[in-house]
């Protein structure tokens, strides 16, 4: 290769190039690009069922694809985005790139666990594209019973099969962070030195640990019912399907959070970068990840208010629900205010970071209209709904992911990305995704249900719009894949610290040698400790 | 933390606690206590499963991190049980 | 410390991501503990279900039990009890580096929860020739069959994954002795003995809140 100064030094890339080399590595480095191939594969998948389902939505007549096919359609969007690309995203790529780095290791805790974690992804990633090569399942992601018990028609058995085998690759993956963090931090650094993308994996992790369980008995439990024709969600003999719903949302309303939480850590670090500023209320950033991802578990019969769910629990349920705003709150105020007086710099990670914290501030709020009881039994099962969870996941958890991969993109491969097509592109994922998903919002306020594939022909205009959205959206992933690609072989060389930015894993070199540090880091300051300027009365 | 020690009578000590415990609890269930019965079963339960932890389990005498692991699985536990009971025993057309 | 030493009689012991013994030591406890922790609501999950069916339909659950068999199920409690016991013996031999009396405990273990195994095997045997398992042979002569037969499903279910982990538990010890067996454990390392046994130990205690919850619930009449 032409750029020969910086390749002489041996890292993790250049250190070994059989495909064994790659496929029984224990390097947490390698690992995590493994897994960025496999979630890319399944954002595609995932991303060609959307394209679909806005396709059949352009017409009110449903002329694309039949009712049959639509429910797959949806159901496979939501099984693929869900447990195989957003629940992995960030922790399995950037967090299992970046938590060693981050905190002065050498690797993960246990390594080979975390080799076997990306196995018993694919393993689960087979059995679930198995399911829709077999032809598809139609439940919903949500799989609820009796209709995925009993009354589908469809590969069900396999599809669930899949998640509960995907959901111990998540559980490892947070055992592994779990205790990497609380044993292999280098010298000196403290929990309150730590930077906040550790404790939102920390935070995390916590979720993915004590949720994925339940979720996966549940399933088992679904398994059961479906193979031996009789199960204890069965109505017929007794059960209860709304135990199931609660089981099942017990791990579910979490898992948002296992998606949201490490984009607001990725946010936290873009934004001191990018401001060259402290991060405004340290500590209560770190609290406030503590906070979400335990009052995330007590929230979550605010799916099931029109369930059948006592309404006395609902109330309670309500109630408890805008607890989770009071630290989302307390994170939008605190990147706000680091902002203040900041030299700003509108890099490409800044601006995901901005399209992160606008749209979700607009997720969340709209959370909080549909954790209010009344208001939810109006717009529940509507495109409201459908709205509200894009903002976060999309407009939150992937604005979030695409602010990482920028970010920490010269440190995984060593090479900048072009960053005018790459504003470019960022611009243009954020105008696609709100003509995307704006409209949604007042579709569903006007009453247009969810999981149908035809609708009143009044409805057409905002269909359309939504779709013609999605078009750019779509444009706005494929730019960055292409210019990803590009500058693997044509990029500029990034050296060890592009953005000036603070943190241990920009001490090394990029891309880090195989061990990650020559030499063990010694940390003698607080996280972010950018020079401060004149701050008022300071 | 991993280091400390037990002797081997305090574990023969314990070990004949829970045989103890369990001869109580069949024979607390051939006594008819009325719905009492359900409690006393599960709190023998609960102090067997608690003696296990504390001394099999070595965690009484462990790290602070070790108990809040071991009082993370239970709490989470208790929410799962109180906020779903919450909803099935207000839910009167049940 | 002599701690010149250990290093250089334990360095082989260390894998290359730790810094020393005693890191990897913790570390790996601390590995098991948050994964009983997944454990513990894996479990729970079943728990619940068992919990809102028995809130629900009390008396039928106290008459679907009488099929139980309480002196079998009585024994198996002793029979993990005693493994249990032993566990803690091996893992205190490992402390006091004792490399024979490591592997005999191990396989008494072993040996009590084959016995388990084999007693709950009996159990199913009996459930399967009375007709009682559902979604197979299930037919119940008692008031309210359906009913019952989420009891069932339940105990078949709960046991079932019970039964599933202390396989799983066996084959672990099985390797735990192996490796015992080649030397790779001594008084300063012996964290995987160590870990496996809260594994074990951790069967033990689902066990003892099966026990009275399927078997106890209405023996006094």
């Amino acid at each position: 290769m032409s750029t020969s100064g910086s390749e002489n030094h041996t890292n993790y890339l250049n250190d070994g190039y059989g495909v064994k080399s790659w496929l029984l590595t224990t390097d947490h480095k390698r690992i995590a690009i493994l897994y960025m191939i496999s979630i890319t594969l399944f954002f595609m998948i995932g991303g060609f069922f959307a394209l679909v389902i806005r396709l059949t939505l352009l017409s009110p007549n449903g002329t694309l694809v039949s009712a049959d096919t639509y429910n797959k359609m949806f159901t496979m969007h939501g099984v693929t985005m869900i447990f195989f690309f957003l629940i992995p995203s960030i922790p399995a790529v950037l967090g299992n790139f970046l938590v060693p780095m981050m905190i002065g290791a050498r690797d993960l805790a246990f390594p080979k666990l975390n080799l076997l974690s990306w196995y018993i992804y694919v393993l689960g990633g087979i059995f679930t594209l198995s399911a829709m090569v077999l032809g598809g399942v139609d439940t919903g992601w949500t799989f609820y019973t009796p209709l995925s018990s009993g009354y589908s028609h469809t590969n069900v058995v396999p599809t669930v099969i899949g998640v509960f085998i995907v959901g111990f690759s998540s559980i490892l993956t947070g055992l592994n962070f779990i205790v990497t963090i609380h044993k292999m931090r280098a010298p000196g650094l403290t929990w309150f030195r730590l930077p906040l993308f550790i404790w939102a994996h920390y935070a995390t992790s916590v979720i993915q640990v004590l949720g994925t369980p339940v979720i996966a008995v549940t399933l088992a439990l679904v398994g059961f019912e479906r193979i031996t024709g009789v199960g204890i969600f069965d109505p017929n003999i007794g059960g209860d399907p709304i135990l199931f719903q609660h089981l099942f949302w017990f791990y579910s309303h979490p898992a948002v959070y296992i998606m949201v939480l490490p984009s607001m850590g990725i946010v936290s670090e873009v934004v001191t970068c990018f401001s060259q500023r402290k991060l405004f209320g340290y500590r209560q950033m770190a609290f406030a990840s503590m906070a979400i991802a335990v009052f995330g578990f007590l929230v979550w019969g605010h799916h099931m208010f029109v369930s059948g769910q006592s309404v006395y629990a609902g109330m309670a349920f309500s109630a408890l629900s805008f607890l989770v705003a009071i630290p989302s709150a307390v994170k939008v105020f605190n990147w706000t205010a680091t902002l203040y007086k900041g030299t700003i710099r509108f890099n490409t990670p800044m601006l995901y970071a901005f399209g992160f914290i606008g749209l979700f501030t607009i997720g969340g709020l709209t959370g909080i209209v549909l954790a209010t009881l009344p208001v939810d039994v109006h717009v529940h099962d509507t495109y409201f709904v459908i709205a509200h969870f894009h903002y976060i996941m999309v407009g939150g958890a992937v604005m979030g992911y695409m602010a990482g991969l920028h970010f920490w993109w010269p440190k995984i491969t060593g090479k900048l990305y072009p960053e005018g097509l790459a504003k470019f592109s960022a611009l243009t994922l954020f105008v696609g995704f709100n003509l995307t998903f704006f409209p949604q919002f007042i579709l569903g306020y006007l009453g247009m249900p969810r999981r149908y594939h035809i609708y009143p022909p009044e409805f057409q205009v905002l269909n359309v719009l939504s779709t013609a959205g999605a078009s750019i959206l779509g444009l706005g992933y494929i730019i960055p894949f292409f210019y990803f690609m590009w500058s693997l072989r044509k990029g500029k060389v990034a050296g060890n610290n592009p953005w000036n930015a603070k943190g241990l894993e920009w001490l090394t070199t990029s891309p880090p040698p195989t061990f990650n540090f020559d030499k063990t880091p010694v940390v003698t300051e607080e996280a972010y400790a950018y020079p401060e300027e004149d701050l008022v009365g300071g | 933390m991993t280091g400390h020690t037990i002797s081997r009578n305090r574990y023969f000590l314990i070990f004949a606690a829970l045989i103890v415990l369990l001869v109580l609890t069949i024979f607390m269930a051939y006594v008819d206590l009325g719905p009492f019965n359900v409690i006393v079963a599960i709190t023998i339960a609960i102090i067997k499963a608690t003696l296990v932890i504390l001394y099999f389990m070595h965690v009484r005498y462990s790290s602070r991190v070790t108990w809040v692991f071991v009082s993370a699985g239970f709490f989470w536990l208790l929410i799962m049980f109180t906020l779903t009971m919450s909803d099935i025993a207000t839910r009167f057309t049940f | 410390m002599d701690n010149e030493q250990l290093t250089h009689e334990t360095r082989s012991f260390v894998a290359h991501q730790f810094d020393d013994l005693e890191q990897q030591k913790e570390a790996g406890t601390l590995g098991m503990w948050a994964f009983l922790a997944t454990e513990i609501l894996f479990f729970g999950g079943m728990f619940m279900a068992y919990l809102v069916y028995r809130f629900s339909y009390p008396q039928v659950f106290a008459a679907a039990s009488q099929y139980m068999d309480v002196v079998l199920g009585g024994v198996n409690t002793g029979v993990l009890l005693v493994s249990s016991l032993t566990m803690a013996l091996a893992v205190h031999a490992a402390q006091e580096g004792n490399r024979k009396q490591i592997i005999t405990f191990l396989i008494i273990t072993m040996i009590f929860g084959a016995i388990f195994l084999v007693i709950k095997g009996v159990e199913y045997h009996h459930k399967f020739v009375e007709h009682l398992v559902p979604g197979y042979n299930f037919q119940y002569e008692g008031a309210e069959p359906g009913k019952s037969e989420i009891y069932f499903i339940l105990y078949f279910v709960m046991t079932g994954f019970h039964a599933l982990h202390l396989i799983i538990g066996i084959v672990v010890l099985t390797v735990i002795a192996i490796m015992t067996a080649r030397g790779r454990f001594t008084k300063e390392y012996y964290t995987p003995v160590e870990i496996s046994g809260l594994y074990w130990h951790f069967i033990d205690i689902v066990w003892i809140f099966l026990y009275p919850l399927l078997y106890l619930i209405h023996v006094h009449k």
